[in-house]
């Protein structure tokens, strides 16, 4: 498989400058310290929403800058999460005197750079609290879910709240009462390709998925025969149901991500099923997202993520958000 | 004499820890695609490019300062057990480790390596800041006791234990085996025979066990049967550590 680079080493520095020429009334870079920041950062008594990942995984997260959501996202190298020195230079660039929060994707590396940071930003008295993401549904212990689509619903609510002036403990309430709500599940149809690697991370026959797959390109949960669209999709949404005990009533936010690889006609096919079972159940689709919004490089496959929302929760979500991929 | 030749090989200065890091830098990059091709089966397949980034980072630190101050890489056994020079304190030396590693790498193993030489860091300074003279060398006896104190900040940063398949389980039974043969009155080249050794059956029983830990924890037990590549990594710098201080 070929890709659209042209050093390997320069991919990530490369796809920064992009993003940069393409949205610089949004957003600036750090080159430096390789972190994507609010245009108009500091805002002022606003507390600032800060999140980073490795990255890979675009639009997530630096797409998700922008004024309703996120003041700075980090990246790291493909898939590996980015270091302390790197969020605390993002802190500093864009606390605004009223607090920041972190969204913190649950995994071992996300968490522990994160936790240094924030020990970093403490000595600098600059205050500092998290939400942690956790709605991988293919991880059994629940306390070690992997962080997965709810990451876009939690910045997305958060930042609104911030923005409405919410304080730093009331948007890390919401923020954390968001990500109760959510949970995921995704499945792959490929591999996908490192680009300092040249190769696929795992062997994947054509005639096989894995299910429950996070988005580092690591293994899934289970290895099944290639079956239909509507069966995936039925694979996926039970543990969800189970999980986040589904009743008839509930209003929903639904998202159907590409992981990289696969077309947005196939995604809709994901969707129309998707839409069938959750209304048969009796479940409010309130607002669908269904395109690639969290991915793993050329990954084929998809994650389907529901949050339940209430009033408050659903007007944060509506609220207006200006960013390279949500806008309204 | 044969005083002399014991208390040579058995005290630990600054320029020895350098090498013992240059040592484990190149073996490190020499196992670049073997360490990643073991994440690949477990985990998302970057440890070799993360380790890789941050020896060489190291190598940019540390290698300079060998040469400024006028010690060549291969200046060997003599030159490693000289008395450190003025501005090497070993706590210095080992958190501006800590710093390069947490600043350079990213990905859980610069949180977890980083974590391991900040703790040594402290715990080396504080050995040192009682005497008389905080640039002196150390014995074998408190290194294997700033190790411990690595080794405590490792698993701290990380929650884990033994047994969860990590890199822990490479170094615990490792600086377990240093500190025996330490009171046993065995002489450094024993002790990391001896710390090496430890560190490879470490390593080697990883193959066994489900991931607890970390994102090969994710495959549940599809993760056993795979060699740990953060316990790999750690074995190898035992076994940089044997060929830098034995
Ligand atoms: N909680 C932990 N405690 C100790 N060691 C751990 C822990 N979690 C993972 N490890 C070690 O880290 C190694 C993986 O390091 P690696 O450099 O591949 O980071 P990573 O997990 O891919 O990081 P990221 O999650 O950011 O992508 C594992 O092989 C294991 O030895
Ligand atoms: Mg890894």
């Amino acid at each position: 498989m070929q890709k659209l680079i042209n050093l390997p080493i320069d991919t990530v520095a490369e796809s920064l400058q992009g993003l940069e020429l393409a949205h610089e009334k949004i957003l600036r870079v750090s080159h430096k310290s390789r972190f994507v920041y609010r245009a108009d950062a500091p805002v002022h008594g606003k507390v600032a929403i800060v999140s980073g990942s490795g990255s890979g995984h675009e639009p997530l997260n630096v797409g998700y800058v922008g004024r309703g959501m996120l003041d700075a996202a980090c990246l790291g190298d493909v898939f590996t999460s980015p270091t302390p020195m790197q969020y605390l230079a993002a802190t500093e660039m864009v606390e605004g005197g009223a607090g920041v929060l972190y969204v913190v994707k649950n995994h071992t590396g996300g968490v522990l750079n994160m936790e240094i940071a924030m020990e970093m930003a403490a000595e600098r008295e600059i205050m500092v609290k998290t939400v942690l993401v956790n709605d991988d549904v293919a991880v059994d212990d629940a306390a070690n879910r992997r962080g997965l689509g709810a990451a876009i619903f939690v910045e997305k609510i958060a930042g609104a709240a911030a923005e409405r002036g919410y304080t730093l403990n009331q948007v890390q309430a919401v923020a954390k009462r968001s990500s109760t709500q959510c949970r995921s599940m995704g499945v792959a149809l490929t591999s996908c390709i490192l680009p300092n690697l040249g190769r696929p991370t795992f062997d994947l026959p054509a005639d096989e998925m894995e299910i429950g797959v996070g988005i580092h390109g690591e293994r899934g949960r289970q290895r099944i025969p290639s079956t239909s669209a509507d069966q995936v999709v039925e694979l996926l949404l039970e543990p969800i149901m189970a999980d986040l005990e589904v009743r008839a009533g509930d209003r929903m936010l639904v998202m159907v991500s590409g992981l990289g690889g696969t077309p947005q006609q196939e995604l809709y096919i994901v969707y129309r099923h998707l839409h069938k079972l959750l209304t048969m159940r009796g479940v409010t689709i309130e607002q669908q997202l269904i395109g690639n919004y969290i991915t793993s490089l050329e990954m084929a496959g998809c994650a389907v993520t529901l949050m339940r929302v209430d009033a408050e929760l659903l007007e944060l979500w509506n609220a207006p958000v200006h960013t390279p991929t949500l806008w309204w | 004499m044969l005083v002399m030749v014991h208390i040579m090989n058995s005290e630990i200065s600054a320029s020895c820890i350098e090498r013992w890091l240059l040592v484990f830098a190149e073996r490190i990059l020499e196992k670049k695609d073997y360490l990643t091709d073991l994440d690949a089966a477990i985990g998302d397949g970057d440890h070799g490019l993360n380790m890789a980034r941050g020896v060489e980072r190291l190598r940019e630190r540390l290698g300079s300062k060998l040469v400024a101050a006028g010690r060549p890489l291969n200046a060997g056994l003599a030159a490693a057990t000289e008395p450190a020079d003025a501005e090497t304190n070993i706590g210095v030396l080992l958190r501006t480790v800590a710093m390069t590693l947490i600043s350079g790498v990213g990905g859980a193993a610069g949180a977890l390596y980083g974590s391991f030489f900040l703790n040594a860091a402290k715990e080396a300074a504080s050995l040192l800041k009682n005497g008389a003279d905080p640039q002196r060398n150390i014995s074998i006896a408190e290194f294997s006791q700033v190790l411990r104190s690595g080794l405590e900040g490792l698993k701290q940063r990380g929650k884990a234990g033994l047994d969860e398949k990590t890199m822990i389980d490479a170094f615990e039974p490792a600086i377990d085996a240093l500190q025996d043969s330490i009171e046993q009155g065995e002489d450094a080249t024993a002790a990391f025979t001896a710390a090496c050794q430890a560190a490879e059956k470490g390593m080697q029983k990883t193959i066994g066990m489900q991931a607890l830990k970390g994102r090969a924890s994710y495959l549940g037990p599809r993760s056993i049967g795979h060699q740990d590549p953060g316990a790999t990594s750690t074995f190898y710098l035992f076994e940089a550590a044997r060929k830098a201080f034995a």
